[in-house]
This record gives C-alpha cells, sequence and structure tokens, in this order.
C-alpha cells in the first residue's frame, strides 16, 4: 500500500499577491494539484462601468503595482481603437521606451529578487545578499534604471500619471532623455554579465511539449503591436481573441482559467515570445542567447529565468535605440472625439500577454470591459506543469519538493494581484 | 543582533485586498534597502521571502483592504502580533479602487466578473483598516511615497511622530513652481482638497491632480465644487472625480453623494 502526502504552501512567497498551491500524491502518483488563488476579487471589470474612457488608463493601472504600463497600454491601444484615434508614430516610439523601462524594472526585480535565490539557495534576496552582495548591488541598479524612465516618463514607477488615450499628457524633450544614455549602457552591459551569471545555474531536467502564444511583428520584438501566433498554427488579428481563447471559472480559484478554445493550456510570457520572436531580437540579444546554450524552441520552463535574462539585454538595446532616433511629436496627444464603438487590443506585459475589450457608448462612458491577465493564462498550464514534474521528484522528503515545486511556479513569475484582478503550497501524500 | 549588540527590531509586512504596489515601494527604495534590511529583521515579508518567521512583531506594515470574512478574522490576529500597526496606502486607509463596490450592488458586480458566482466569496463593502483594529499611523497614497515609506519606518522604530505634511498637493505645487493649471488653463484639479505626498506630479504633467492621496486634512470641498462648476464640470463629471481611489474616504464620499443628488 502506497503512502499518500499532501504537499502545501500556505502562502506562496516571492510572487506578487496571495495564493497557495496544493499537491496530492499517491505514492509517486500525483492524484490532484490545485492552485488556489484567494487573492480577493477586486471587481475591476464591475466598477470600470460608467466611468468615462479618459479615466481608465489610471483605473487599470490599480490592478498590478508591479505592471501598471503593461494595463496602461492594453487600455489605451483598445480604447483608441474603440474611438477610430490615429496616434503620432513618435507617440508609438515613446510608448515602446515607456515599456522596456517596466520590463528592466519587472525583469530585475523577477530574475533576481525572486527567482534566483531559489538556484543559489537562499529563502530571499535579503540573505543572498550577504554572500552575492555585488550581484545584489547591480540587479538593484538595473532596476533603478528601469524605473528611472518610468519615472521620467511617468512621474513616478508605480502608477505612472502621463499615459492618455490618444498619446501621454506631457511628453520628454530630447534633453531630458539623452542624460538615460549613459546608464542605459552601464545596464546593457550588467544584462549581458547577468545572462551569464544565470546561464550557469542548474537546471532540472523538464521538458513539455508547450503551446507558446505571444504577439509577433515583422519587424521587432512584441510590445504593443502585432499578430497572435504560436508554435501550433495559430496566426490571428487579436480582434478575433475571444473566438479562440475562453475564460473558465474553477472553484478552488478567484482568477479564471483561460484556455485555447481548440487545444486546451497554453503559455505566455518570457519563453513563449523569445521562441517565438527569435529572429526579431538585436544581434546583441541574439548572440547572448546563443553564449548561454539557448536554442529555439526551449521547452525547459526553468530556463525561462535565462530568456527573462536576454529579454533583459534586448530592453536596455531597444531603450538605447529609441532615445538615439528621438524626435518629440508635435503635439503630446492626438485630438480624441468621442463615439460609441468596441476596440479590442493585446500587449505584452513582462509576464506575457495582456489582453482588454471594452465598449464605449457615445458620451464616452465604458460600457463593458473584458482583462485578461498573463496569470490567467498561465494558470492551467502551471498546475499542468506540476502534475508532470512532481513525479520526478516524488521521492525526496517533502520540505525539497515544496521549493522545488514553489520554483516551479515562479518560472511563470505568477502575477496574483493580477490574475484576481496566488500562493499557498499544499503537498498531501496519501 | 547589531554591532551595539541590541536585538534588531522585527518588521513584518501583510497584505490584504491590493494590487501590491505600496510594499513593492520597499523593494523600489533601491538606494536603500540593503540599509533598512541591515538595520532591522524583516521578519515576514512573503512577497520578497519563503522564509516566514513568527510574530510578535515591532512593527507590522499594513497593505490592503478588508474586502472577505477570512479577512475581517486575519486582521485581528494581525493586530494581536504587532506592537505597533502602520497601513500603508489608499486600500488600507480608505479601501481603496475597490471601494467603488461600495456604491454599488456587490451581487451583481460579482456575476458581471464570475461565471459562477457561488464560487465567490465576499463583502459587501472593501473597508480600511481602520475601520477593524485600531492603526498606529496611516500613510496615505496610490501609491505611497518610498521616501515617505523610509521616513515612517524610521521615525516609527525611533519611538518619533513621522514628519509628513498633511497640508495639500496646492502647497507642493507651489514648491515646485508650477503655475496652476486650473487658474490658467481651466483644467479641473483636486489638489486643493488632496493631501500632499506625491510632489504634485499630475499638475507637473500639464493634468488635473486625481486625488490619490485622498483628504487633505478640514479640505474645502464646497468650495472646490463651486470651482469645479466655473470651470464647466457637470455634477456627474465631478461625482465621478470624487469617486476615484479614495473614493469611501468620507470627505470625499460625502461630496460625490452631494453631487449626485444635483444630478
Amino acid at each position: 500500500m502506497s503512502s499518500t502526502r499532501t504537499i502545501k504552501a500556505d502562502l506562496l512567497a516571492r510572487v506578487e499577491g496571495e495564493g497557495a498551491l496544493l499537491v496530492k500524491l499517491k505514492g509517486d502518483r500525483v492524484t490532484d494539484v490545485k492552485l488556489k488563488i484567494f487573492e480577493p476579487p477586486r471587481l475591476f471589470e464591475a466598477f470600470l462601468r460608467g466611468r468615462h474612457f479618459s479615466e481608465v488608463p489610471d483605473f487599470v493601472a490599480r490592478i498590478c503595482g508591479i505592471c501598471p504600463v503593461a494595463y496602461q497600454m492594453s487600455a489605451v491601444h483598445a480604447i483608441e481603437r474603440a474611438l477610430g484615434v490615429q496616434t503620432d508614430p513618435a507617440i508609438r516610439m515613446l510608448r515602446r521606451l515607456f515599456y522596456c523601462g517596466e520590463w528592466i524594472e519587472s525583469h530585475a526585480l523577477h530574475i533576481f529578487m525572486l527567482h534566483t535565490p531559489d538556484f543559489l539557495g537562499y529563502p530571499d534576496v535579503i540573505r543572498m545578499a550577504r554572500d552575492y552582495r555585488e550581484v545584489v548591488e547591480q540587479a538593484l541598479r538595473l532596476k533603478k534604471i528601469g524605473n528611472g524612465i518610468v519615472t521620467l516618463m511617468g512621474g513616478r514607477e508605480i502608477h505612472p500619471v502621463s499615459v492618455a488615450v490618444g498619446g501621454f499628457y506631457r511628453v520628454p524633450p530630447k534633453s531630458e532623455l539623452r542624460p538615460l544614455l549613459e546608464d542605459l549602457k552601464w545596464a546593457l552591459d550588467a544584462s549581458l554579465q547577468s545572462v551569464r551569471l544565470v546561464a550557469g545555474f542548474e537546471f532540472p531536467d523538464f521538458e513539455q511539449p508547450y503551446e507558446f502564444v505571444a504577439l509577433s511583428h515583422p519587424d521587432e520584438y512584441p510590445f504593443n503591436e502585432g499578430r497572435l501566433v504560436s508554435n501550433k498554427g495559430l496566426d490571428i488579428d487579436v480582434a478575433e481573441y475571444e473566438e479562440h481563447f475562453v475564460e473558465q471559472h474553477v472553484k478552488h480559484s478567484n482568477a479564471l482559467h483561460s484556455v485555447l478554445r481548440a487545444r486546451g493550456s497554453y503559455m505566455v510570457g518570457p519563453l513563449a515570445r523569445f521562441n517565438l520572436n527569435f529572429a526579431r531580437l538585436p544581434e546583441v540579444a541574439q548572440q547572448a542567447a546563443r553564449d548561454a546554450m539557448l536554442s529555439v524552441p526551449c521547452n525547459n520552463p526553468f530556463r525561462s529565468i535565462i530568456v527573462r535574462a536576454v529579454e533583459l539585454v534586448f530592453a536596455c538595446a531597444e531603450a538605447i535605440r529609441t532615445i538615439e532616433a528621438y524626435e518629440p511629436p508635435a503635439a503630446p496627444r492626438a485630438t480624441v472625439s468621442t463615439q460609441a464603438g468596441v476596440g479590442c487590443a493585446a500587449t505584452e506585459a513582462p509576464r506575457g500577454l495582456l489582453y482588454h475589450r471594452y465598449r464605449i457608448d457615445d458620451q464616452g462612458l465604458v460600457q463593458f470591459a473584458k482583462i485578461v491577465p498573463p496569470t490567467s493564462q498561465n494558470q492551467k498550464r502551471i498546475e499542468e506543469d506540476l502534475q508532470h514534474f512532481v513525479p520526478q521528484l516524488a521521492s525526496r522528503p517533502t520540505d525539497e519538493l515544496t521549493w522545488k515545486c514553489e520554483q516551479a511556479v515562479r518560472n511563470y513569475d505568477p502575477c496574483i494581484s493580477c490574475a484576481t484582478h496566488f500562493l499557498r503550497l499544499q503537498i498531501e501524500r496519501e | 543582533m547589531n554591532s551595539n549588540g541590541r536585538k534588531k527590531p522585527k518588521i513584518a509586512v501583510f497584505k490584504f485586498a491590493s494590487c501590491d504596489g505600496c510594499q513593492l515601494s520597499l523593494l523600489d527604495a533601491e538606494d536603500e534597502l540593503l540599509a533598512v534590511a541591515g538595520a532591522v529583521e524583516i521578519a515576514y515579508f512573503p512577497e520578497a521571502s519563503r522564509s516566514m518567521a513568527k510574530g510578535p512583531y515591532d512593527v507590522g506594515l499594513v497593505e490592503g483592504s478588508i474586502t472577505t470574512h477570512h479577512d475581517a478574522e486575519r486582521i485581528q490576529q494581525v493586530r494581536r502580533q504587532c506592537h505597533k500597526l502602520v497601513t500603508i496606502g489608499a486600500c488600507a486607509t480608505a479601501g481603496g479602487i475597490q471601494a467603488l463596490r461600495n456604491s454599488g450592488d456587490i451581487d451583481e458586480f460579482v456575476r458581471v466578473v464570475y461565471a459562477t458566482p457561488q464560487f465567490i466569496s465576499t463583502l459587501k463593502l472593501s473597508t480600511p483598516i481602520a475601520e477593524h483594529v485600531p492603526v498606529d499611523f496611516e500613510l496615505r497614497g496610490c501609491p505611497i511615497n518610498k521616501n515617505q515609506l523610509v521616513e515612517l519606518i524610521s521615525a516609527t522604530l525611533a519611538g518619533r511622530k513621522p514628519n509628513i505634511p498633511t497640508s495639500s498637493v496646492c502647497m507642493e505645487c507651489k514648491r515646485r513652481a508650477n503655475v496652476c493649471i486650473a487658474v490658467a488653463e481651466g483644467i479641473a484639479c483636486l489638489g486643493p482638497v488632496t493631501q500632499a505626498g506625491c510632489g504634485a506630479i499630475c499638475p507637473s504633467f500639464n493634468r488635473g491632480c486625481y486625488g490619490c492621496y485622498g483628504p487633505m486634512e478640514s479640505p474645502n470641498t464646497v468650495s472646490l465644487v463651486n470651482q469645479l462648476r466655473n470651470l464647466g464640470q457637470s455634477d456627474p463629471q465631478i461625482a465621478r472625480a470624487f469617486r476615484g481611489f479614495n473614493a469611501w474616504a468620507w470627505q470625499f464620499r460625502k461630496t460625490a453623494e452631494e453631487c449626485e443628488r444635483h444630478e
């Protein structure tokens, strides 16, 4: 008679928001995996109704303190489509730069402060700093440089105030952006070093036949635009998103699970973007990936930490390119006239695809809002990863197994605050 | 133990309904983080560490609002574990943006978002921490200002009153030498009734303050409502402006309700 074990993390650490993980084992066989999200529902899609479209970018930022820019970007693009607004190409460039800032800040936070401690065997970055002071100081400076872009363009790093439908409330003159270049050149070097550091970690031998989903643009690594593609034949306009993806409400979670109608679970985020858009990375990032022995496709989710570092290289290089080419737009934002309409958009938040749709009435008020955050989309895939990963480790002591399961969840940089608009770990052994 | 041989004060960070942004402010204090971590023992901070030391704690920082029965019980336990309890951010001090449910129908709200409403357990109201337990200090803002957070932690540990002004955003505009956007450009601005702390960011970005630090001490909202009407704002517009990130703060709530009655 094999014994039953329950492995649980009652409060999953080093993720944004609150959730728990429950894994039930009968011998080496996993009988149940549940990622429970008990982050309380905040009901954004309900209270956005009746608000003016101009208020939406400020409101949706509050879904997530780690990636407010992502929420603002998806929102303004969706609303601009609903209202038929055309933006200046310089606004498009500034939005890419703004997103670079958030990617640098969020990736530096996740790589070094949330994920690296797992690989080096520390409970947190503070204790890691006792032995790896230089690494942590470098990470903090990287993060600060990312935050510096967001603060310069948006007034503050969390919930920046400059994003408007049609553009920005204020755009920086060239003279304000230029001084960032020196720091960004340092950041590019530091990112290259980061790729080398994390590529040297030990990775579990674990691969899955993922369906990766990301935006894809013919000329550039995706931020705000592109078609929605996958490695299993999906190639659609974002307007068709809801024909192909559906949200399911499961009892154990306050976050909805998003699945592909045709094929079930899928993965969004750095690994998906990298596998689908490698050719659009600048040469410096491609070379860093090759030096780190990363090849396309990478199907090992633990290696996502290297991919995140490669994306750091990309974001620094892209920020430099954007600032060097920057010419301010004629006006900070396009004139927006109120009309009734429906618009949707998807952009690439640091942790993956973020979809928004709004219906706006002839007074400019929101009648309907739908928001699908990256963690909702990854949630089912995280549970499936654990179902396959746990049996490999079933013979290990519960403490070690619990930590490894947490690490497997952190591969996804889950943001539970976003997904409920995540994590206690519980492993039951029968 | 620190170098004087005294035991380091234990700090804990607790989260309720929120976006995580205010506790992230601690990690965003990149220049101070390692110094703070050297001066205190960060004993419980699940967003940053999987090592969670048991209480009691010297200082508890609480982010987020109370929106579930479970959280209403949890905050009682948290209070018992913390010698000093300080709340950080608009969710913890005023119920946050999710308090917009308070003027709506919660069952209808849940039905709008979730396919199976019976799986969801949530309270009708989103309420600030101080409606549930005594609070030693409330740090305002959506999000909080990280310099104010570092000042609050230092002051609390030193046993002195934190230097956090309760004047209006207008004072910060004056200090930045901003031309008043309401007077010069007729832009609607909540600065005259909103507590300082952000550094008057919005007016510096050519837009009106949207009140994310909540009501200042004794705000003259009646006068501001008249001024906003003179600028051509409709009562529904004014009501919406006060129904934002601090909608449940009583001064803003009352003003919004009055404007709604006027409609």
